[in-house]
């Protein structure tokens, strides 16, 4: 069934009675080409793939839960492309040219919306170095603009520039970045490799892998064994307690990172905001709620809830940049887990175990690389070579030295 | 948070800076890149008991071991780092 | 519109009020809700999606409609719950969401095309063109949804934030939470008792109960009493606890002065943070409404809320007309017959059981079913099914009862799972909630008064136990009990939508739009209809959709699923939450030593790290402040400048294995440095990239002093006691950081020696006695104890003087004065800045934690000879391999500027990323050279001296043409700082 305006026209006038499930809920076959472990973003991106690009299609994606029930609907939505690193700036604005065409690709409305996200600068030194990353950003065609104050002002004019710790200087613009309506990603993305001939298997938890003279022949779920010639791993935020079932431990950490949601108000604020001498960082969803969020709780952590002092941390953050939002209320605060890597850049790789593969480590950033991630791991498992944006994403780069550190804090995945 | 200070009490987990997996005190004394390699970059990461370093910065300066599960965030104790340190240092040597 | 007897509100004080303009009366005692009923209004609002009119429907802070914002301009609070906004005189509110009038709106034609705005239609639509998204429809979606408007202006109240400690804190003024902060009270234990309202009683306000022969405030005023004379225990009321964090922390807003016109001199709000080491739950329930046609109408309500507003408030809903009760178990026959005995006419109490049975005098419907209503602005009329047939009554409000939802909420906020009560047709609160939590009352599924109150005492007797103190005798009081007889009646079946979420419009048909899609899982069903998404987070909803799913797919409702919460449990302004630190006390400012002096002579201030640092020094006349860099490093080449470098991270290090310490952290040797001698120390992280860099001063055998940057001066302290109490505990070595207790003064410039002789107390600073790199504690001014340094930041000859910090000021005084005829300069960060680019010292932007020990041209300082941190992780191949090191640039014409933060490529090379060889990370204009001048990485850099190169800032659309040039522009040969 193809989603268009037209459709619901005709839909409404019938009723609604015309609908159809948007995805099945197939039993697991006893053997698949390729295997997901993780019915995320990543993981239904990495399938649709898969199936769209590759023409692979007999694929599972193997979900603990509820599909889309880990990061992907979480996050506090925004996608950019504003990376430093060669490592890294590609395979974002890579990225971001498949969240421009995402909609048509997918016939689902995730809601992209280019509302251009603003990085605050506060001194000489940080507007330096946004000036050596916006021109990263030009070289690989994203398109950045530096602003001073007097531009900052006329964007954002209710922005604290009178009374401010750090005041404002300027901001790092990159128009084409923005958000898009997380849960809507991860449907769409499903939806579209449903129709493609994936299952998508929901309540399905991956106990341990099948593995024989360094290969893998399958998993093991709580529904019973399951073939594949080849398993990617796409389980962020659990991504060292599944790898360790193969016996790998991983340069990963475990982190808790709230994010937080007002109550719906008449439009505000009009694109992403980050403030660059304090954690936290705004836009404002389609409903009205003020999507905000600020640093990672600090310590390892399974738990998906956080604690008080990174609340106010948040919100001092907050009424510290932008002192009209005082008498907004929270309506709702949940947090999520990140696979937080040693030098805060993700891995999409082999391992050493024949046919395994693993997309792991993209700490409070994965909404953004959804296309892109689901693109490269897509490639790597169909291909067994990475794809051109995301050569350097491979797990021996820490052994060898070719991390790439955008923050420069080595590893300690909790400065990321 | 409320970490109990083996010195000092239950003390506010905001007085603290953490670092990570306890390991750390564990530095290879090899002097060989692989050895190094796996002790900066590799992490046991368990979802139950982790045993982790947290310096007591708004305080009396001391680095704790702290045993916490990080499924639940329960602390179940707390020690100096140094007495850890020394006691692995005495039983190897 | 009159008041009916009874009531809790202060009738000899009468306070004024408007709403959208209107002017109305109320009392003391009133919320902004119950002054409207009493005034007849019934129109409050609009909803969300349809624009569908819409009343008060209950009477806390489960609200779904009736959000106002109250107040005006920068004060202005949208979204405020009229049902919890307490009254005052001059109160201003108005309606939200709607275009025109509140009983006009235009966007009501959402109502009317709302057969295409089904569940999750925008995920199927709205594609094409693509463009149109972001300039058609998004704007228009936008426009048309959210609720209240912020105001642009500053939030012009003040917050504060507070600790509090207590062995119990109890949640809730009800029955059951007085009777627990009452026994534990009498036992002595520290107890906090948090209620949202702003009277203690909880439910007991709104019902017509006894405790004791008496009625209930009566008791609820004893216990007050006792409670305010505990000097253990403290009430908190107007406080929402909205979180249970870790170990037992709560997160609690108060709201000191929102009841008042302004506050005054007082703060708004203030956050609480509460440690417990135990909590009891007693936060009541809610009630939940039955979805029938068309029962969204301004007049339908929860029966619950009915009966609150006349027992508590003396109003009838908002109409002189007859009500209805429409129910599916006894409590709604209970607002019947308060209603009746307060005056409200009742024209007939509708049950949806076969074989109710009436409680008092009035028309029962027993076995009957509301099937529609009519009233567009509010009701007039509900049409009944009843086993005889359908009957259309003429009612002016409805009070619907479906049951009670315990507020589980706080219980389910570390994951612990509601477990489903199949008697009481009800979710309570599991195992696996926060440790040391009990629910009491109401909340655990003990509604009555009779068994809230003795679950109440029972809960406190088990906290009590558990806190180790003994309970004391409390006599449980009399009270009514009684049995609901809750019937699993959860909607109305028909055509017309039948609303489940109220303020988000979801219908019956919304939920099952979502069973036919597949979006069965409860928080895809949440998700793709929006229900329980709204500011009541479901509370009055979210267990109704749960048992429609569940009829819809034919399992139970716990098969069905559970639904969670998440803090807050009701919205918490985020101005409370930022605790007010925020403006220019957003974070502590640090001054140094010299602040007021360099503030009396001319400073402008820059924020470095947490520090107010002096930037430059204006003279008369200078108006630009270049003038003022240029003189201030020109003084510093020529003659004698002065700069507080307090801020440097100073580290005092002790102890016999001090040498062997440092020599770990360092990349070079330490252990060999000459007592009386000072040491460029390079410090890397143990994956082998450069951290910090600073000096190392040997006073004694066991005595070094060394120096971290700004930046580093906490990480840098942090890992040295890491490493002397984690790494090597057996090294007898001792830290402590020193920085804010010496003021140190960098002196700089060939007469800086002629100035400190003027200064030291028989101290002989002749080269041969005290060259380059020595250091030495000596006296000066006459006895005042300091430390010299001699080292360089700006290539010329310099010392760094350091006193206790508080003779700082009193030190920049007496150098200037000393140095009058020398002509002695302060300088500030700018020219310290400029000083250090034209030497090729690397600050910041080349330490940046991406860099190496190889990259800064420091490579041989990494000593291949020992094992200190990060020597032998900088040796992998990623590292070694690297290429880029750190030049010295300078533009072919001296007129052009060179930019940090440009990338350098051979000069018409494609502008990519393939061809990218590196950046430049600091420039100034040089008043030395005589021109802008740069350092950056430059790949194979060491190479390539004298080749020009092209600078590209593609972002700002320049390029410039440069030479590469040594990184020492000045005094290459380091003659001047050794003279």
């Amino acid at each position: 069934m193809k989603f268009s305006g037209f459709r619901v026209f005709a839909e409404a006038l019938r009723g609604h009675k015309g609908w159809k499930p948007l995805w099945r809920d197939p039993a697991p076959q006893s053997e698949y080409d390729v295997i997901i472990v993780g019915g995320g973003g990543h993981g239904l991106a990495t399938a649709f793939y898969l199936a769209e690009v590759h023409g692979i299609r007999k694929v599972a994606v193997l979900e603990k839960g509820w599909l889309g029930s880990g990061n992907i609907g979480r996050n506090t939505t925004i996608i950019r492309s504003n990376y430093l690193l060669p490592g890294n700036q590609p395979f974002y604005e890579f990225s971001m040219k498949l969240w421009e065409g995402l909609e048509q690709a997918i016939n689902f409305n995730a809601m992209v919306s280019q509302r251009g996200i603003l990085n605050l600068y506060h001194s000489d030194g940080q507007r330096d170095a946004y000036r050596r990353r916006g021109n990263a950003m030009h070289l690989t065609g994203a398109g950045a603009e530096l602003l001073d104050q007097d531009a900052v002002r006329r964007m954002y004019p209710w922005l604290n520039f009178e009374n401010a710790r750090f005041p404002i200087k300027g901001g790092l613009l990159q128009r084409r970045a923005g958000t898009a309506r997380h849960d809507g990603v991860a449907w769409g993305y499903a939806r579209a490799a449903d129709l493609r001939g994936v299952d998508i298997i929901q309540n399905c938890e991956v106990t341990g892998f099948r593995i024989e003279n360094g290969r893998v022949q399958g998993v093991e779920t709580n529904r019973g064994t399951i073939g594949a010639k080849k398993v990617g791993v796409a389980v962020a935020g659990s991504s060292s307690r599944v790898m360790a079932q193969a016996g790998l431990r991983l340069p990963i950490e475990s982190h808790v990172l709230q994010a937080f949601v007002t109550e719906g108000l008449k439009p505000a604020i009009d694109g992403v905001i980050t403030f660059g001498a304090g954690h936290f960082y705004v836009s404002q969803s389609d409903k009205g709620g003020l999507v905000f969020g600020g640093d990672i709780d600090g310590y390892n952590s399974y738990a998906q809830r956080g604690n008080l002092p990174v609340v106010e941390d948040v919100l001092e953050g907050g009424m510290a940049l932008m002192p009209r939002i005082g008498r907004a209320r929270l309506l709702r605060s949940w947090a999520g887990l990140m696979d937080m890597s040693m030098d805060g850049s993700p891995i999409i790789d082999r391992t050493p175990v024949d046919g395994l593969y693993l997309n792991a480590g993209w700490c409070y950033g994965g909404f953004k690389a959804t296309p892109a991630s689901g693109y490269a791991f897509a490639h790597l498992l169909a291909t067994d070579t990475p794809h051109e944006t995301a050569t350097a994403y491979r797990l021996d780069r820490f052994a060898r030295g070719y991390v790439i550190d955008e923050k420069g804090v080595g590893a300690q995945p909790n400065l990321h | 948070m409320l970490i109990p200070h083996p010195l000092l009490g239950l003390r506010d987990a905001q007085e603290f800076t953490y670092l990570g997996d306890a390991r750390l005190i564990e530095r290879p004394t090899s002097g060989d890149e692989a050895d190094l390699a796996e002790y900066v970059f590799q992490r046991d990461n368990p979802a139950g008991l982790h045993r982790e370093l947290w310096f007591h910065e708004q305080g009396d300066r001391s680095w704790l071991v702290v045993t916490r599960n990080t499924l639940t965030h329960e602390i179940l104790g707390a020690e100096l780092a140094r007495d850890v340190a020394l006691a692995r240092k005495e039983g190897t040597a | 519109m009159t008041r009916l007897q009874g009531g809790l509100i202060d009738r000899s004080r009468t306070l004024a009020f408007t709403f959208d303009g209107k002017r109305y009366q109320g009392h003391p005692g009133d919320t902004l809700a119950s002054a409207l009923l009493a005034n007849g209004v019934r129109l409050v609002g609009r909803s969300f999606k349809y624009h569908r009119p819409r009343g008060i429907v209950a009477a806390g802070s489960e609200e779904p409609n009736a959000l106002v914002t109250l107040r005006e301009g920068a004060r202005a609070e949208p979204n405020t719950r009229a049902t919890v906004a307490e009254l005052y005189d001059g109160l201003v509110a108005r309606s939200q969401n709607h275009v025109g009038p509140l009983n006009f709106d235009l966007l009501a034609v959402n109502d009317l095309l709302s057969p295409f705005f089904a569940a999750g239609f925008y995920y199927k639509t709205f594609m094409w063109p693509r463009a149109f998204w972001e300039k058609l429809y998004e704007p228009a979606i936008r426009r048309a949804a959210g609720l209240g408007e912020l105001s642009e202006l500053s939030d012009p109240d003040a917050y504060d934030r507070g600790y509090l400690h207590a062995d119990l804190l109890v949640i809730g003024a009800g029955p059951a939470g007085l009777m627990a902060a009452l026994a534990a009270g009498r036992a002595g234990a520290r107890v906090i008792l948090a209620d949202e309202d702003f009277r203690l009683g909880g439910r007991l306000l709104a019902e017509s109960d006894r405790i004791d022969g008496a009625p209930a405030m009566e008791w609820v005023d004893t216990v007050r009493a006792e409670l305010e004379s505990l000097p253990n225990v403290r009430i908190l009321p107007r406080t929402v606890v909205f979180g249970v964090y870790d170990h037992g922390i709560f997160g609690a807003v108060e709201r000191v002065s929102d009841h008042l016109a302004t506050p005054g001199g007082a703060v708004r709000q203030t956050l609480w943070r509460i440690t417990a080491k135990r909590a009891i739950l007693a936060a009541g329930a809610t009630e939940r409404h039955i979805p029938f046609a068309d029962n969204d109408r301004p007049g339908v309500m929860l029966a619950g809320a009915m009966r609150a507003y006349a027992n508590r408030w003396a109003t009838a809903p908002g109409t002189a007309a007859p009500v209805a009760i429409f129910t599916n178990n006894d409590d709604g026959h209970r607002t019947a017959s308060d209603l009746i005995a307060r005056g409200v006419p009742v024209a007939a109490v509708i049950d949806a059981r076969a074989g109710a049975q009436a409680q008092g005098e009035y028309r029962l419907m027993a076995g009957a079913q509301v099937v529609g209503t009519k009233g567009r602005l509010g009701l007039h009329s509900v049409s009944v099914e009843t086993p005889a047939g359908r009957e259309t009554l003429s009612v002016g409000a409805l009070g619907v009862a479906g049951g009670w939802n315990p507020n589980v909420h706080l219980a389910s906020h570390h994951r612990g799972r509601p477990v489903w009560d199949a008697d009481k047709l009800a979710f309570v609160p599991g195992a696996g909630g926060p440790e040391g939590l009990i629910a009491a009352g109401a909340c655990a599924g003990q509604g009555s008064t009779a068994e809230a109150l003795a679950d109440g005492l029972r809960a406190a007797g088990e906290a009590l136990a558990q806190l180790g103190l003994s309970a004391p005798t409390v006599p449980l009081p009399q009270a009514g009990t009684r049995q609901d007889n809750v019937a699993p009646i959860w909607h109305v079946p028909g055509k017309r939508r039948a609303w489940v979420d109220f303020q988000n419009d979801v219908t019956v048909k919304d939920i099952a739009l979502a069973h036919k899609e597949n979006m069965r899982p409860v928080e895809h069903l949440k998700r793709w209809t929006t229900l329980g998404m709204a500011t009541d987070q479901g509370k009055t909803a979210n267990v109704t959709a749960l048992a429609v799913m569940a009829e819809l797919t034919g399992k139970s409702i716990p098969e069905t699923g559970t639904t969670i919460f998440r803090p807050p449990y009701t919205g918490v302004s985020l101005g409370v939450l930022g605790g007010g630190d925020t403006g220019a006390h957003f974070r502590p400012r640090r001054l140094t030593p010299t602040h007021h002096w360099a503030k009396e002579n001319g400073a402008t201030f820059v924020e470095v790290g947490p520090w107010m640092r002096a930037q430059y020094f204006t003279r008369p006349g200078e108006t630009h402040w270049r003038q003022s860099v240029d003189r201030e490093v020109l003084a510093v080449r020529a003659g004698v400048g002065l700069c507080d470098v307090t801020t440097l991270g100073k580290v005092d290090v002790q102890g016999t294995d001090a040498g062997v310490f440092l020599d770990r952290l360092y990349a070079n040797a330490m252990a060999s440095l000459k007592v009386g001698m000072v040491r460029y120390g390079l410090m890397l992280r143990e994956d082998g990239i450069a951290y910090d860099d600073g000096t190392c001063a040997r006073l004694a055998e066991d005595h070094y002093v060394v120096t971290t940057t700004t930046a580093n001066a906490g990480p840098v302290y942090r890992n040295m006691e890491f490493a002397r109490q984690c790494l090597w505990p057996e090294l007898d070595v001792q830290l402590i950081s020193t920085t804010d207790a010496w003021a140190q003064i960098a002196v700089a410039g060939p007469k800086s020696r002629d100035l400190l002789t003027r200064l030291v107390d028989d101290f002989d600073l002749s080269n041969e006695v005290f060259p380059f790199m020595a250091c030495a504690p000596l006296t000066i001014c006459g006895g005042l104890r300091a430390r010299l340094f001699r080292i360089s930041f700006s290539g010329e000859l310099a010392y760094e003087l350091a006193v206790p910090a508080r003779y700082g000021h009193a030190l920049m005084a007496r150098l200037m004065e000393a140095g009058a005829d020398l002509g002695a300069t302060p300088y500030g960060t700018e020219a310290l800045g400029v000083l250090r680019i034209e030497k090729g010292h690397a600050a910041g932007a080349e330490l940046n934690g991406q860099t190496t020990g190889q990259m800064l041209g420091l490579g041989r300082m990494v000593s291949k000879k020992k094992d200190a941190i990060g020597n032998v992780m900088s040796r992998r191949e990623g590292l070694a391999a690297e290429t880029r090191i750190l030049v010295g640039l300078q533009p072919v014409d001296a007129s052009a500027v060179v930019v940090p933060g440009s990338h350098l490529f051979e000069q018409g090379a494609p502008r990519n990323l393939d061809h990218d060889q590196g950046w430049i990370t600091s420039a100034c204009h040089s008043p030395h050279v005589g021109s802008s001048i740069g350092l950056g990485f430059l790949r194979n850099g060491a190479e390539r001296m004298g080749e020009v190169i092209t600078a590209a800032n593609p972002l700002q659309g320049s390029e410039v043409a440069l030479r590469v040039v040594p990184s020492h522009f000045v005094d290459p040969e380091g003659g001047r700082l050794r003279d």
